[in-house]
């Protein structure tokens, strides 16, 4: 990924995920979270993670921010009204940020760099040898193209089949869970 | 287990069978009196035999301490008199008590001070002695404090056990010392080395006698004796006319047998003889101004035991058994008699609101006269006899002290007639006194034997069951004594009949005697304002500053601040939550990354 | 091209904006947006960290089954908390935290 690219969307990304905490209006905190959320899918793609980024747009970007915004909307809420606070919150809490970021850059700093290897047609045609010759996965990557749903596929159901199965339930019992909580309460 | 134990344990295994496992069962008070009439009987089975059992309760180093009993005559006879008294007493009192709602503890209380009295009498040595004077004084305490609930009757219980206790603490030096000076406890192993200087061993005969002040109630500590009338009336004759107060005497003679009476000859026998004088004399005059008839009969309870503690420190002890054995009948019936008259009058015990009762209550009345006839030494009766003997060894040894036994001879009749005349004869002065009746057989039985004993205790077919007697006692002689005694009886008769007869009210008014010399209020207002008082501050301070505000205070206190200050960490706010929780984050990667 | 530590950097950056997000705002629903921010700035490490080990020549594709539970996961929660919000604010009639203290001690 061209450096430039990286820069434009951690730019999209940081900005977006500012403007979430400075807008008073819930809506436009929420359209700020998306806007934040199709940088980070830009980086995702850039990664080579295409599967990755596009789950981030449908399912973060497109379904969970939108029932966001139905909840923002159901509530009807108003923008927060301005209020006279005590500043001591304020700085209390920048003041972590900010000791926070100081940590991270210090991290940063000691540990050992490391740039992203090389994905050419040749590596991918070496790593076509441990997949079942004629197979999809190896066909692509004698091909030289990054064969990345079928890898994340072949992963899946191979070596994450239970946790995938046990992450079906969750999703039920998280279902019944929301329809449990949303019921009207009988007085 | 001989007789002997048996009459010494037999009340204790009652009390304990009564409180503990018979706390509320209708027959406590038979249990109580059949044992108080089985030990009478073991007593007189007992009566004249010398022996001494023994076994040691702790050894240390060696030194032994022994738990044992000797029977002698003093021992044998004293326990007549207290097995004889408290059988009566207790018979009386199942029926004076019937309808107290509390009759099982006081029964219980009964029993137990019958077992202490019985240590006193028994024991062989002083450490027994000593123990069984604490228990002795701690069932009196039970029993005046019987009707708690009543503020006098709490505060003469206390009055009582303090001033024994101020009496007790002397009794205790004078153990110690004596057990320095003879190296022993036992009473039949004393002898004083003839190294020892008189006025050691003088001091120490006194420090023992502080004990007897306290418990027979000579001057000084005499104060507790009129309000421990405030028990019930049984009570009164069994253990502050008959028995606990005759035991200083006892002890006081049981000592000087010991020992030997020429120790007490000296300045301890005439600090004695003095004490008791003034006390029979003070104690007299006190009397004649008294209105409640139970504390007539306690000062004259003083008076006459003012008269055994004179005997004894005038080193004719016998004399002064003798009296006690008499004086236990006749002052047990004058109490036994004054309850019967106070059951009667609906619990009235002013005199000047009786009067007639001689006519309504026939039985009592006489009884109560021979009961007066005796205390009053009419001659022939056994309280002539005995006071005759003390008369006769004060006229021998201290001259001052016969005038001032005389000068009370004189005053005891006065008192004592005034009693009778006020209570007894003329007309009813209060509702309560018309409708007395006679009481019920149960009372009257003890009353009838007593008065019985009362004439005839000072002969000497009967005198030969009491603890000691002089050897000529129970005769009869026209001498100058005689003429003494009578012509006080006479003046002193005389003069109380004529100033009260018909009166219905006390033509006499002697602020200083009725107020009882003022000493009681001396005792109030500084003993116990200036040291009860400042030692309860003492005290006050250490229970409500440092237990109560340092120690039980303090620790609650801590855990109250401590949880308030960690309350306030819990303010509900989401985000202090979150800052914290975020705080927490940068620490651990300060300690785990950069540390 | 990109390091490691840039993505990393850029990661942390996003993390920290949500975290002042859940310390500074008081509206519940943005806090809990901002909470869907730290995750997905957690997300773009893990990403980073797969692309950037290789295993066979290829991206370790652990790191991105991780990601893909983090968005299931986070999709169930944020389905569970969003009720709950909607519940609180049928009962208390708010969702704003600082009327929110009945765990005040």
């Amino acid at each position: 990924m061209p450096s430039y690219l990286f820069w434009i969307f951690s730019t999209i990304m940081l900005i977006g995920g500012a403007a979430v905490i400075a807008f008073r209006n819930p809506v436009s905190s929420a359209l700020s979270v998306v806007t934040c959320f199709v940088g980070l899918a830009g980086l995702f793609v850039g990664l080579s993670a295409f599967f990755v980024g596009i789950i981030q747009i449908l399912v973060y970007t497109g379904a969970i921010m939108v029932l966001f915004l139905f909840i923002i909307m159901l509530l009807d809420l108003k923008d927060e009204e301005k209020r006279t606070k005590s500043l001591a919150p304020l700085v209390g809490g920048l003041v972590l940020v900010f000791a926070f970021v100081v940590q991270l850059i210090g991290v940063l700093s000691k540990s050992p760099n490391k740039s992203a290897s090389v994905l050419d047609q040749q590596t991918l045609a070496a790593a076509a040898t441990h997949f079942p010759a004629g197979g999809k996965i190896a066909t692509s990557l004698i091909e030289g193209r990054l064969p990345d749903v079928h890898l994340i596929g072949h992963t899946l159901f191979t070596d994450y089949n239970l946790p995938f199965q046990i992450l079906g339930v969750l999703l039920l019992v998280a279902t019944i869970g929301v329809i449990a909580l949303s019921k009207k309460q009988a007085e | 287990m001989n007789l002997a134990w048996i009459l010494l344990f037999l009340p204790l295994a009652v009390a304990a069978a009564c409180q503990l496992v018979l706390p509320k069962s209708p027959i406590v008070p038979l249990v109580s009196t059949a044992s108080a009439v089985a030990t009478l009987v073991i007593s007189f089975l007992l009566l004249g035999k010398i022996e001494t059992h023994s076994f040691n309760w702790a050894t240390i180093g060696d030194f032994n301490l022994q738990i044992g009993i000797q029977l002698d005559r003093l021992s044998t006879g004293m326990m007549i008199v207290v097995t004889g008294v408290g059988a009566l007493v207790h018979i009386f009192s199942l029926a004076y008590m019937k309808d107290d709602s509390a009759k099982n503890r006081y029964f219980t209380g009964l029993a137990l001070f019958m077992f202490s009295m019985t240590g006193i009498v028994l024991a062989n040595n002083f450490i027994m002695t000593f123990i069984f004077w604490e228990l002795v004084g701690l069932s009196s305490y039970l029993l005046i404090g019987h009707w708690y609930q009543k503020e006098s009757a709490a505060d003469a219980a206390k009055k009582a056990f303090l001033c024994n206790r101020v009496g007790d603490f002397g009794f205790m030096v004078g153990i110690l010392m004596l057990w320095g000076i003879t190296g022993t406890l036992s009473f039949s192993e004393m002898a004083v080395p003839a190294t020892i200087s008189s006025g050691v061993i003088g001091a120490a005969i006194l420090c023992i006698f502080c004990g007897a002040v306290g418990k027979s109630a000579q001057l000084p500590l005499h104060v507790w004796l009129p309000d421990a009338m405030e028990g019930p009336t049984p009570v009164s004759a069994l253990i502050h006319a008959a028995t606990m107060v005759a035991a200083g005497v006892y002890m006081l003679f049981r000592v000087q047998l010991s020992i030997g009476t020429e120790a007490f000859d000296g300045f301890a026998g005439t600090t004695i003889a003095y004490v008791g004088g003034f006390t029979a004399l003070i104690a007299a005059l006190m009397a004649t101004q008294q209105d409640d008839i139970k504390r007539v009969l306690a000062y004259s309870t003083l008076s006459q035991l003012g008269y055994m503690v004179m005997a004894v420190g005038l080193l004719a002890g016998e004399a002064g058994m003798f009296h006690l054995f008499t004086h236990a009948w006749f002052k047990a019936l004058l109490f036994l008699g004054s309850g019967a008259v106070i059951h009667a009058c609906h619990h009235e015990q002013n005199i000047w609101k009786m009067g007639g009762l001689l006519k309504k209550m026939p039985i009592t009345g006489i009884t109560f006269f021979l009961g007066f006839a005796a205390l009053i030494a009419v001659p022939f009766t056994s309280g002539f006899f005995s006071k005759e003997l003390i008369l006769e060894a004060a006229h021998e040894k201290q001259p001052l002290l016969f005038w001032i036994a005389a000068f009370v001879a004189v005053l005891t009749p006065f008192y004592m007639t005034r009693l009778f005349v006020v209570a007894f004869l003329g007309k009813a002065k209060s509702d309560n006194a018309d409708h007395a009746h006679e009481v019920s057989p149960l009372m009257f039985i003890p009353l009838v034997i007593l008065s019985i004993l009362a004439l005839i205790a000072g002969y000497g077919f009967v005198n030969a069951y009491a603890p000691a007697a002089p050897e000529h006692a129970g005769e009869f002689h026209l001498n100058f004594l005689f003429w003494v005694s009578a012509i006080a009886l006479i003046i002193g008769a005389g003069a109380a009949f004529l100033l009260y007869a018909g009166k219905d009210k006390d033509p006499l008014s002697i602020p200083l005697f009725k107020n009882r010399f003022y000493i009681d209020g001396i005792y109030d207002h500084f003993l116990v304002r200036y040291f009860q008082d400042a030692f309860a501050a003492i005290i006050h301070f250490f229970d409500e500053f440092l237990i109560n505000g340092l120690l039980v205070g303090g620790l609650s206190r801590g855990a109250a601040s401590t949880g308030n200050l960690f309350r306030k960490l819990q303010s509900g706010q989401l985000q202090a939550y979150s800052f914290a929780f975020g705080l927490g984050v940068i620490l651990v990667i300060y300690f785990t990354v950069f540390l | 091209m990109a390091t490691l530590n840039d993505y990393l950097l850029v990661s942390g950056l996003l993390f920290a904006l949500g975290l002042a997000g859940v310390v500074l705002r008081r509206n519940i629903i943005i806090v809990f947006m901002c909470l869907e921010l730290m995750l997905s700035a957690a997300n773009l490490s893990l990403v980073a960290f797969s692309r950037f080990n290789t295993v066979n020549g290829l991206p370790d594709y652990n790191g991105q089954m991780l990601v893909f539970f983090v968005i299931t996961v986070a999709a169930a929660e944020v389905a569970v908390g969003l009720a709950i919000i909607v519940a609180l604010y049928r009962t208390r009639q708010t969702i704003h935290t600082d009327e929110l203290t009945s765990l005040k001690g």
